[in-house]
C-alpha cells in the first residue's frame, strides 16, 4: 500500500538525452565529430582507439595522441497551450577525449583511451510544471579503455579491449505533484550514486580492400552500472511523512546500451569520404529500477521501454597541405524514446546534425583540431504518460523544441 | 594563421549558438477574452465561493478559492485586480471564528486528519479571526459562507446589531461596507463587467446536511424567508424571485458571466462516505449476536401485530449488517413496544430484568427506529456514532452494555437522510437547478453546471492530463494526491476548487468564445494531515 503511495513512480533516474538519442554524447574526437563522428572505417590518428581500435596498426607514426574536449549548450524549450505553460532550460556540457596508441611493432599496436560517452545535465527551474518527473539532473560516465591491435595483413586487422566505467548520477525530482511540507515548500528527493563502476568491452575489425576504401566494424558492449549503496536525501517533507519519506541507501541499475558500428571510408586524392552507421541496442533499457532500502516507499518501477536506434553518418575531410586540413559532415540520430514515454529528462526527439572543423598541424608537428557541431531538432508533440499517481497513470506533456550547439577544440600529435 | 585565431574559434562558435523557437508559440494571440471583458470580476456565492473547506475559512485555503484561481487565469486575458476578504489575522492559519475574544462552538477550527489517531479533527489552537473587527470594504469575493440566495439581497445580513438575535451573518459582518449593506450592493459597488454566481446550495443543503432537521417551505407555502430556520428548505417562487433580481443587478450594465447550478446531494460525501450497512459479525461481536437477535426477534414479534415486524432484521453472523436508525417519518409504535415488552418482562421472556422506566425507555427510543437500507444516506456525522455508547445510563448496567449506537440502540433522525427527506432535496434541487438555467438562458449567459459535474465525479471524471477525479471522501493514503473534497465532506479542498476553476474555465471559453488557459488541480494541496494534534 504505502509503496504505491505518493505514486513515488520515481523517475526517470539517470536518463538524459544529452545529445545523440537517449543520454548518449557522440563527441569522442573533435576530427571524427567534424566529419559527421564518422570513424569506424577511418585511420586519422589516435581517435581511432575509440573509433575502431583495429585501425591503430594502419598508423603511419610509432606514438599517436589526441585530446580535446568540446563545450556543448544544450537548450529546450517547452509548452502546453492547454495550461499556458511555458518554461526553458539552457545546459553546459563539457564532455572530454584523451587517446594514445602506441606501435609496439609492425603487427602489434596498443592504446588507451578515456573517453565519455554518456552524461550531461539537464536543470530546470525548481518546482516548474514537471518536476514531479524530474527538477535537475546530472549525470556523467567516463569510460577507460585499454586496447590490442593486431595486423594480419595488409588488408586485415582486428582489435579490442576491456573498458572500465568509473560513472555517477545526481538526480532531483518532487515526490508527487501536490506533496510539500507545512509551509507549501514541495517535498523532493534527491538520489545520488557517485563513483559505480563497471566492465565491459569493445572489438573490432578493419579490412582494407586497396590503397582506398575501408570497411570497418566495432561493437561497444553493454555495461549494467549497479549501484548498491547510492543515497535518498528528502527535503521540505511534512511532519506526517517522516516515516515515510526517510533518507538512506538505494539500490538502482541504469544500462549503458551496447553499439555496433560498421563504416566505409574512401581516399582519393586529397579527400576522405566516411559513412557509418550506428545501431544503438537502447532495448535494454525498459524500465528504471530504484529500491529505497531504508525507506517504507520499497520499490519505484518507472517504464522508460526505449527501443533500438540507429544513426546515419556522414563526413569528408580535404587535405589543403600538410599544415591544414578542412572537415565536415552530417547525420541523422533516431531518438530511442518512444511516444507516450517522452520525458523532460530526456526532451529530444529526432536530430539532424551539421558539423564541421579543421586541423591546423604546426611546424613543431602539433596539431590542432577545431570543431563546431549544431544539431537541429523540429517541434515535438510528446508526453511521459507512467507517471502514476493514487494508482492512475497521468500525462506530463507538451511541445518541446530542443537545440544543441557546440564548439570544440583539441590537439593531435604523433611522432 | 595565428594560434590565437584558432583558439577563438570555438568561443565564436558558441556565440553564435541560437535558443530554438516553437514554431507555434504561446504569444498574444494564444489567448484571449473573447465576448467576456474581465477587467472587474466579482464572485457572488456561498462558502464554495468564499472559499471555505474544512469547517471553515483559513487563510491559506482561502489563497485558493476558486474564484482567486479563476482570476488569476484571468490576468493572461485582461483580468484586472481581484481582492478577497482579509484573513491577515488568521495568523495561525486555522480558521474559526472569534466574536469578541470569544470562541463559538458553531464556528470552530479547520479539520485535519490526526495520524496517530487517524481521524478527522479540529486542528488544537485557537482562532485569531475576529468577527468584531470590520473591514467595511467590497471584495471582489462576495461569497459569505452560509448565505443562502434571499441573503444576498437581505439588508442587514452585516450588520453587527443583528448579529445578536440571528439576522445577520458573522463572515458578512467583517466585510460589509454598511450597518444596512447587502451583499449584492457591496458587490455592484465595484462595478463588475465579469460575474460567477454559485448561490443556491444552502437554500437546498443545510436541510440536507441536518439530516432533514428542517421544514420544507415548499410544503407550507412559506413566503417570507424572514421567518425561515436555518434548515429549512427555500420556497421555489421565493428562490426564482430573488434569483431573477440578482441576475438582473449583476447584468444592469452589461456584465457577462457564469452561473452555477447546485450539487445534488447523491454527489457530495457526506452523504454517501458511510455505508448504511458497515457492521461487520466482527465489529458487532459474534459472542453478542445470539442475545441481540433475541431482543430484535422479540421487537418485531411485538411489530408484527401492527404489520410493522419488517423494521428490524435479524442480525447476520456471515454477511455486513445495516445500522439501527431513528426515522421520524415512521409512525410511532412506542405505546405498542412499551406493551409487548411489559408483557414479556412479566412473562419471563425476555432476557433482563427491567423497570417499568426503563421499558418506557427502550419504547420510546425503539418507537421510531429501523434498520437502515441502501436508500438511507448516512450523514458524514453519523460516523462517530457507531458503536457509541448511550450518553445517559439507562439504569441497568446489563442494558447499558448491550446498547450501542447503531447496532442496538437508533441513531438520531439528524444523522440521516432518509428517502422521505431525499425526496424533497431532489425535487428542490432540481427546482432550482431549472430556475438557474431558465435564467441563463434568458440573458444569454453561461451555465456551469456543478450538479451534473460532481454527479459524474462519483463515478470518476477524467480530466485533461489522464487524472481521474472522483467524488469520494478522502480515504487515505489511496487518494491523497487526488481526492477533491476537503474534511468537511461538503466543501472542496484548494485541489478540488482548481478542479471547479477549470471547469467553469471550460464553460467560459466554449459559451464567450474565449481561450484562457486552463488550471491543473494536481498540483493544489489536499488534506492537512498531521502526525499527532
Amino acid at each position: 500500500m504505502v509503496k504505491k503511495f505518493i505514486s513515488l513512480s520515481l523517475i526517470t533516474l539517470l536518463s538524459y538525452s544529452a545529445y545523440a538519442g537517449g543520454y548518449r554524447v557522440a563527441m569522442q574526437g573533435n576530427k571524427q565529430l567534424a566529419m559527421g563522428h564518422t570513424g569506424v572505417a577511418v585511420v586519422n590518428g589516435a581517435e581511432s582507439v575509440f573509433f575502431n581500435p583495429a585501425a591503430t596498426v594502419y598508423l603511419k607514426d610509432k606514438w599517436s595522441f589526441s585530446a580535446g574536449v568540446n563545450v556543448l549548450i544544450a537548450d529546450t524549450k517547452f509548452q502546453n497551450k492547454t495550461y499556458g505553460w511555458e518554461n526553458e532550460t539552457r545546459n553546459v556540457g563539457t564532455p572530454i577525449y584523451a587517446y594514445g596508441a602506441y606501435k609496439a611493432t609492425d603487427w602489434l599496436s596498443i592504446g588507451l583511451a578515456v573517453y565519455s560517452p554518456y552524461g550531461s545535465a539537464v536543470d530546470w527551474d525548481k518546482d516548474w510544471q514537471g518536476a514531479h518527473l524530474v527538477n535537475n539532473i546530472d549525470l556523467k560516465a567516463f569510460y577507460f579503455q585499454p586496447t590490442v591491435a593486431i595486423k594480419v595483413s595488409e588488408r586485415f586487422s582486428f582489435g579490442g579491449g576491456p573498458i572500465f566505467v568509473n560513472g555517477g548520477v545526481t538526480f532531483n525530482r518532487n515526490v508527487s505533484r501536490s506533496m510539500a511540507d507545512e509551509q507549501g515548500n514541495k517535498t523532493d528527493v534527491t538520489i545520488e550514486a557517485k563513483n559505480v563502476t563497471a566492465w565491459g568491452w569493445s572489438a573490432g575489425y578493419l579490412f582494407n580492400f586497396d590503397d582506398h576504401l575501408r570497411v570497418g566494424m566495432n561493437y561497444r558492449s553493454k555495461i549494467i552500472m549497479k549501484e548498491t549503496a547510492g543515497t535518498a536525501k528528502f527535503h521540505d517533507v511534512p511532519a506526517f511523512g517522516q516515516g515515510l519519506f526517510k533518507d538512506g541507501t538505494i539500490t538502482a541499475e541504469m544500462p549503458l546500451p551496447a553499439e555496433l558500428s560498421v563504416g566505409v571510408s574512401y581516399e582519393w586524392n586529397k579527400w576522405l569520404f566516411a559513412f557509418d552507421y550506428n545501431r544503438t541496442f537502447w532495448k535494454i533499457y525498459d524500465a528504471l529500477v530504484i529500491d529505497f532500502v531504508d525507506s517504507p516507499l520499497g520499490t519505484s518501477v518507472n517504464p522508460r521501454n526505449y527501443k533500438d536506434s540507429s544513426t546515419y553518418r556522414l563526413g569528408a575531410q580535404y587535405t589543403v597541405n600538410d599544415q591544414l586540413s578542412l572537415r565536415a559532415g552530417w547525420y541523422y540520430d533516431e531518438s530511442p524514446v518512444q511516444d507516450g514515454y517522452f520525458a523532460p529528462e530526456t526532451p529530444r526527439n529526432d536530430s539532424r546534425a551539421y558539423t564541421g572543423g579543421l586541423t591546423y598541424k604546426f611546424k613543431n608537428g602539433l596539431g590542432v583540431d577545431v570543431v563546431f557541431s549544431y544539431l537541429h531538432f523540429s517541434d515535438t508533440n510528446n508526453s511521459y504518460d507512467y507517471f502514476n499517481e493514487d494508482g492512475q497513470n497521468v500525462s506530463f506533456g507538451g511541445t518541446y523544441r530542443s537545440a544543441v550547439t557546440s564548439g570544440g577544440i583539441g590537439v593531435s600529435y604523433s611522432f | 594563421m595565428k594560434k590565437r585565431y584558432l583558439l577563438v574559434l570555438p568561443a565564436l562558435a558558441l556565440m553564435v549558438s541560437c535558443k530554438p523557437e516553437i514554431s507555434e508559440k504561446i504569444d498574444s494571440n494564444t489567448y484571449y477574452p473573447g465576448k467576456a471583458d474581465f477587467s472587474s470580476y466579482v464572485a457572488i456565492g456561498n462558502s464554495l465561493t468564499a472559499g471555505y473547506m474544512d469547517g471553515t475559512v483559513y487563510k491559506s485555503g482561502q489563497s485558493n478559492s476558486f474564484p482567486a484561481i479563476l482570476a488569476g487565469q484571468f490576468k493572461v486575458v485582461g483580468g484586472g485586480e481581484f481582492t478577497q476578504p482579509s484573513f491577515a489575522d488568521d495568523v495561525n492559519d486555522v480558521g474559526g471564528l472569534l466574536f469578541n475574544g470569544v470562541g463559538n462552538p458553531s464556528f470552530k477550527t479547520k479539520m485535519i486528519i490526526n495520524m496517530s489517531t487517524g481521524g478527522p479533527e479540529n486542528i488544537k489552537g485557537e482562532s485569531t479571526i475576529e468577527v468584531f473587527k470590520q473591514q467595511k470594504t467590497a471584495y471582489h469575493n462576495a461569497g459569505v459562507p452560509g448565505a443562502k440566495t434571499f441573503h444576498v439581497v437581505a439588508p442587514g445580513y452585516g450588520s453587527m446589531a443583528g448579529l445578536a438575535v440571528g439576522k445577520a451573518n458573522p463572515y458578512f459582518v467583517r466585510t460589509a461596507t454598511s450597518e444596512n449593506a447587502t451583499v449584492l450592493g457591496d458587490a455592484l459597488s465595484l462595478e463588475p463587467t465579469f460575474f460567477t454566481n454559485w448561490i443556491g446550495a444552502n437554500d437546498v443543503l443545510s436541510y440536507a446536511t441536518s439530516g432533514g432537521e428542517g421544514v420544507d417551505q415548499n410544503e407550507v407555502g412559506g413566503l417570507d424567508p424572514s421567518k425561515y430556520g436555518g434548515n429549512d428548505i427555500t420556497h421555489v417562487g421565493v428562490f426564482q424571485k430573488v434569483y431573477g433580481d440578482i441576475t438582473n443587478a449583476l447584468t444592469a450594465n452589461g456584465a457577462k458571466g457564469v452561473l452555477a447550478t447546485v450539487p445534488d446531494v447523491t454527489a457530495i460525501p457526506f452523504f454517501t462516505t458511510v455505508p448504511y450497512n458497515p457492521l461487520t459479525p466482527e465489529l458487532i461481536g459474534v459472542e453478542n449476536i445470539d442475545k441481540l437477535n433475541g431482543l430484535i426477534g422479540m421487537f418485531k414479534v411485538i411489530l408484527s401485530s401492527q404489520g410493522q415486524g419488517d423494521r428490524f432484521q435479524l442480525i447476520s453472523k456471515e454477511a455486513a449488517n445495516p445500522l439501527l436508525i431513528q426515522d421520524k417519518t415512521l409512525a410511532d409504535m412506542s405505546p405498542v413496544l412499551e406493551y409487548g415488552i411489559t408483557q414479556a418482562v412479566a412473562s419471563g421472556q425476555f432476557p433482563i430484568e427491567l423497570t417499568p422506566a426503563q421499558i418506557k425507555m427502550i419504547a420510546m427510543s425503539f418507537g421510531q427506529a429501523r434498520h437502515a437500507t441502501a436508500k438511507d444516506l448516512m450523514l458524514l456525522t453519523s460516523k462517530s456514532q457507531i458503536g457509541a455508547s448511550l450518553p445517559v445510563s439507562t439504569g441497568s448496567p446489563v442494558m447499558d452494555a448491550l446498547l450501542k449506537k447503531g447496532v442496538s440502540f437508533p441513531i438520531g433522525d439528524e444523522f440521516v437522510l432518509n428517502t422521505v427527506e431525499q425526496q424533497k432535496v431532489k425535487t428542490a434541487t432540481v427546482a432550482f437547478n431549472t430556475i438557474i438555467k431558465q435564467v441563463a438562458a434568458s440573458k444569454d449567459l453561461a451555465v456551469a453546471d456543478m450538479n451534473d459535474l460532481l454527479n459524474k465525479a462519483v463515478a470518476g471524471l477524467r480530466v485533461e492530463d489522464g487524472q481521474i477525479y472522483t467524488a469520494d471522501y478522502f480515504k487515505g493514503m489511496g487518494n491523497l494526491n487526488t481526492v477533491m473534497f476537503s474534511l468537511d465532506g461538503v466543501h472542496l479542498n484548494q485541489r478540488g476548487y482548481a478542479f471547479i476553476a477549470a471547469e467553469i474555465l471550460r464553460v467560459i471559453n466554449k459559451h464567450y468564445e474565449a481561450s484562457i488557459p486552463l488550471v491543473n488541480p494536481a498540483v493544489y494541496p489536499g488534506p492537512v494531515l498531521l502526525p499527532t494534534n
